[in-house]
């Protein structure tokens, strides 16, 4: 057996040792006429056996491996130094656990709070916590914040319709329990109503959350969002992409009180969606009520300077029912990787890396623009993605280029049926500019 | 363990005492709570003005091990807010009857009071637990 | 204050650039100014400088891959590292989540396959891979439970019974969900109260969560009592699967009536812990909850072509799903490592590990019997609770033990939980340990008995081998310094 270490000779000192002579008798608690089911499951199989297995399963796929990917939609394709996947796989990083133990657990406490760091860095917040699942689970737990920042008292949450669709569900999800009454998406307002947004806003609203870049690329008018939800007295939330904001303006700079989005683009695979990490940012005076873990410093009793998981008491497993979030893992090895990452890049690596999405991205736009039969959204500026109309259907345009070796963007009929022509198209350094001429020139084909 | 219960003072199941003088309740935490707290590191405290009722929290106490809701017990507005306990919350584990006072609120319904303990009663209480 | 390894921060050094990438091969497009950012206070290493970094940081860890690491209720075994390979296969650590079905057949089959392994390996009718974690699959169970009594009209039911000797996730799971959670006490033995139970049992009872084998590491002596009771007034069943790792081929779920469970793939089924996450948490369930299954789940298209040889597979939505938990598909790249683990195994080798997880729980309780207080001395499953009172050494607890085993080179047991417990350690080692390394953790822990009584010092200072001595926690949570300086906005930084 693959990883028992037992040979028949420990076992049977060990069932001596415990005073029974089967392992079967362990289990007599278990109901008789239950106990020991067949299970229908394949035979084992060696190492080599699954390697060629996986291999094959892997190659039956149309990956960025293999493709030109020019589609975004909130996971994205990006260059991950190597030392990345080194570092993340050192067994003392790998094969850790949560640092319940400070005194030995120092090496994932450190890196963990320079996450914290780096991720306020980009943010322009006081703190940040050691992530949530993903950036909609983010965006779930910053509703539950500011309702339980307004005591009860504020029941509404207002999500701008250009957030990522599954991001809204899954909000929708974690609160279809609560009193909470979600307002603005799902046709309240039109797409780009931003005044009929803001409307909505009243004394009942706990939060509004916009989206910087939006879904569809877009760069929205943040500062006047929130200078709208502060006159009301609700917080004001943003969901970045953390590569815009190594050139963007801060949400911090323009208002925000919480700033969550997915770490996915700092160094972790797309990996068909996961495991991704959502970051959790927010001012220094509403610290106390983030959920989920968060890495203090501290000393010890040699006065030495150490770290140590702090703000634990309103976790579950000390609060139990009266804890507002269930969460009590992170994401710890992706929030490794982003801090690897964003070590490794740096500051003039990171800007590099945003300034040739966003290069790259208006490259391709223009060069579509020119297409008579294709236009262009240009009523926003836009970071790296980017709103094509197409002259057809985009699952026939995507089938003609998939048989080119590229995957074309996102289709954007899947979420919005009104939207069937209309392409989510992504460039990021990843897209060498053969690529995206040679995607321009298929499109041309293809719609002519 | 035998802990300062004041004679003066009426007590709650949640551990807050409440000082009663003239239609003015002060409220604060008993030493028992303070003790089972340990080092406390936070108060979340309410705003001069905001309305509460019996039932209703108005803050939290915060300690390396544990976090608990605060509770008015009467229903009033507070008058007053504690606002040394914001950088020094730890006069509450040395002093939780006096300067360890948390906040202040209008009695409107003296009706409230009657629900609570008296020093024995809540001496008694705590053996049970 | 000295530092056992400096900051990204304190090394960083203005104008050091680290990875460069291409230059621009485009022609350069203007950017509004107005919208751009000033400063970015991201440090600045060069390459060599942040492998040494990290290495050094991951030197101050302990880890199962140094040694035991017996934290009950987290099962860490050994993660496998040809999981970690084929995890990062191109064509799957490559695969962007939103490829169209006929491009991601690998993917999706994997995911098929797995649903089905985990569906018998419980006896249930499906399966959702969305949970990102344990929690998040209580969460979708719990919501399942509500969502199938509103479908029914059954809309007055709003309590959900929870032992005490219950993990945290689970009462806090029960309030996130909208109901409110009711504590029922144990009993002598360790089991749930059936009296209790039974006097709570009423039309308001939505379900019940519990956790088999217990917290308490010990298989339930009247579950199926447990299950009628709730069954019969209308309440559903919740399995919290986090202690499934003594229970596979040894029972199954459903068969004891279960209607609902999770898995946690980063205990059971060996996928990395990674220093906190990320988890995997599967719920599997009963044809009853199988139309509200958290989506998207992975199906075979019932209307292709019967005579291909390979089975169609794709995303599709339950009928009356409550919703995603997460983005995308949930971690994927954890199922690709259960996927791999539960290959190797089989159906043979599963039940090995069930087996050989409470073989060596047990090895470890009847050594210590003599030396330590077992609060429930009967066979344990795949942990077992001992009390860290020590006769002769009242001032020492529980906690100090733990500190003390820091020095012989273990990671501590989980300390002060179950609840129920007074100063409880729970120790799990998991089938990957072999008896040598069990026999050095028995015997540290005899010693460190001898030293309570003997040298209590010793442990009430300990511990004395780490980089560090013991924290000061007040500290850390009065002055909340939660990120570097130099990271900070300008405003608050001058604030400070």
């Amino acid at each position: 057996m693959s990883y028992i270490p037992h040979t028949e000779a420990e076992r049977q000192e060990m069932l001596a040792a415990i005073g029974i002579q089967s392992m079967e008798a362990m289990f007599d608690a278990v109901p008789a006429a239950l106990r020991f089911p067949t299970l229908d499951l394949p035979e084992p199989q060696s190492q080599l056996e699954v390697t060629e297995i996986m291999t094959a399963l892997a190659e039956s796929n149309e990956s960025a491996a293999d493709f030109a990917l020019f589609r975004g939609a909130g996971a994205y394709h990006h260059f991950i130094p190597p030392i990345v996947n080194h570092l993340i796989q050192r067994g003392e990083f790998l094969t850790a656990y949560t640092p319940y133990q400070p005194e030995m657990t120092q090496g994932t406490l450190q890196a963990t709070y320079e996450y914290q760091s780096m991720m306020c860095a980009l943010t322009g917040m006081d703190a940040a916590n050691a992530s949530h699942y993903d950036g909609a689970t983010s965006l779930a737990e910053a509703v539950t914040m500011t309702r339980a920042l307004a005591r009860g008292r504020r029941n509404k949450v207002i999500l701008s319709p250009n957030i990522h669709p599954q991001y809204r569900a899954v909000v929708r999800t974690y609160h279809q329990g609560g009193s909470v009454r979600i307002d603005g998406d799902d046709g309240a307002v039109e797409r780009n109503d931003h005044q009929g947004l803001l409307a909505l806003l009243d004394e009942d609203t706990a939060m509004l959350a916009v989206a910087y870049p939006n879904f569809f690329g877009e760069i929205e008018p943040i500062a006047a969002y929130a200078e709208a939800a502060h006159s009301v007295g609700a917080l004001f939330v943003v969901v970045a992409n953390p590569t815009a904001l190594a050139l963007l303006k801060s949400p911090g700079e323009l208002g925000a009180d919480i700033v969550v989005g997915d770490g996915q683009p700092l160094g972790v695979p797309l990996s068909f969606g996961g495991p991704y990490l959502g970051y959790f940012a927010t001012k220094q005076k509403y610290v106390r009520r983030i959920a989920g873990r968060i890495i203090g410093e501290t000393e010890d009793a040699d006065g030495r300077l150490a770290y140590v998981m702090t703000l634990r008491p309103r976790e579950q497993d000390i609060r139990r029912e009266k804890a507002t979030s269930n969460i009590c893992t992170n994401q710890g090895l992706m929030s490794l990787a982003a801090c690897v990452y964003l070590a490794a890049l740096g500051k003039h690596g990171l800007r590099q890396v945003a300034t040739l999405c966003y290069q790259k991205a208006h490259y391709a736009a223009r060069k579509l623009q020119e297409l008579p039969s294709y236009q262009v959204n240009q009523s926003s500026p836009f970071f790296h993605e980017f709103v094509l109309i197409c002259p057809r259907p985009v699952r026939e345009i995507n089938e003609a280029l998939i048989e080119h070796g590229i995957i074309g963007g996102y289709d954007l009929g899947k979420d919005f049926p009104e939207m069937a022509d209309h392409m989510l198209v992504c460039c990021t350094e990843m897209n060498r500019k053969e690529e995206i001429d040679e995607f321009v020139e298929r499109l041309a084909e293809v719609g002519a | 363990m035998v802990y300062n219960l004041p004679e003066e003072l009426r007590y709650a199941k949640t551990d807050e005492w409440l000082r009663i003088e003239g239609d003015t309740a002060t409220i604060g935490i008993t030493d028992y709570a303070q003790d089972m707290l340990n080092d406390i590191v936070y108060f979340e405290l309410p705003e001069v003005g905001e309305d509460y009722g019996p039932d209703d929290n108005f803050g939290m106490v915060e300690s390396v091990k544990a976090a608990s809701d605060l509770y008015a017990h009467i229903q009033g507005t507070v008058t007053a807010v504690n606002e040394q306990l914001e950088d020094e919350p730890e006069i509450v584990n040395a002093d939780p009857y006096d300067k360890g006072w948390i906040i202040q609120m209008s009695i409107e319904d003296a009706s409230n009071l009657d629900a609570l303990m008296n020093a024995a009663e809540y001496a008694a209480y705590l053996e049970t637990r | 204050m000295k530092a056992l390894e400096p900051t990204l921060y304190d090394k960083s050094v203005p104008d050091r650039k680290g990875i460069t990438l291409p230059e621009l091969d485009v022609p350069l497009s203007e950017m509004d100014a107005a919208l751009l950012r000033d400063d970015l206070a991201l440090p600045e290493l060069g390459e060599l400088q942040v492998v040494r970094h990290f290495t050094r940081l991951s030197q101050l860890n302990h880890a199962i891959d140094l040694d035991l690491y017996p934290l009950g209720s987290c099962t860490m075994k050994y993660n496998p590292r040809l999981n970690e390979d084929v995890a990062r296969l191109p064509g799957l650590a490559a695969l962007h989540p939103l490829t169209d079905d006929e491009g991601s057949q690998g993917a999706l089959a994997l995911m098929f396959q797995l649903q089905d392994w985990l569906a018998e390996l419980s006896g249930m009718t499906a399966v959702s891979l969305q949970p990102a974690a344990g929690a998040q699959g209580e969460l979708a169970g719990i919501l399942m439970i509500r969502a199938y009594h509103q479908q029914r009209g059954d809309t007055q039911r709003d309590i959900v019974l929870v032992p005490n000797s219950a993990h945290g996730t689970n009462p806090a799971t029960v309030t996130m969900a909208g109901y409110r959670a009711v504590e029922l006490p144990s009993d002598e033995n360790g089991d749930v109260d059936l009296n209790a139970l039974r006097a709570a049992c009423n039309d308001q009872v939505a379900g019940m969560m519990i956790t088999v084998p217990s917290t308490l590491g010990l298989f339930e002596a009247h579950v199926l009592e447990v299950v009628e009771a709730v069954h019969n007034c209308g309440g559903l069943m919740y399995m919290d699967g986090a202690n499934m790792n003594a229970l596979m081929g040894v029972v199954k779920p459903a068969e004891l009536g279960f209607d609902v469970m999770h898995y946690n793939l980063h205990k059971t089924m060996s996928t990395p812990h990674g220093g906190g996450g990320p988890g995997s948490g599967p719920v599997a369930v009963n044809e009853k909850l199988a139309p509200f299954l958290p989506g998207p789940i992975v199906v075979v298209d019932e209307g292709a072509d019967e005579d291909e040889e390979a089975p169609r597979y794709s995303l599709q939505m339950p009928e009356h799903s409550i919703g995603r938990l997460k983005a995308f598909h949930g971690n994927f790249g954890m199922h690709i490592r259960a996927f791999a683990y539960m290959s190797i195994y089989g159906a043979s080798g599963l039940h090995e590990v069930s087996k050989h997880a409470v073989l060596n729980a047990n090895y470890i309780r009847a050594n210590l019997a003599d030396t330590y207080l077992i609060p429930y001395p009967r066979m344990c499953a795949h942990e077992c609770v001992i009390s860290g009172q020590i006769r002769g050494a009242e001032e020492v607890h529980a906690l100090d033990i733990s500190k003390r085993l820091m020095d012989y080179g273990f990671h501590p047991p989980t300390n002060y939980f179950p609840l129920i417990v007074p100063e409880a350690l729970m120790i799990e080692p998991t089938e990957s340990e072999d008896k040598a390394t069990l026999d050095r953790f028995i015997d540290a822990m005899k010693e460190i008995a001898r030293e309570a009584r003997e040298e209590p010092d010793l442990l009430l200072t300990a511990p004395h081998r780490m980089p560090v001595k013991r924290l000061d926690e007040v500290k850390a949570a009065k002055e909340l310094v939660l990120c570097c300086k130099p990271a900070l906005p300008p405003s608050a930084a001058a604030g400070n």
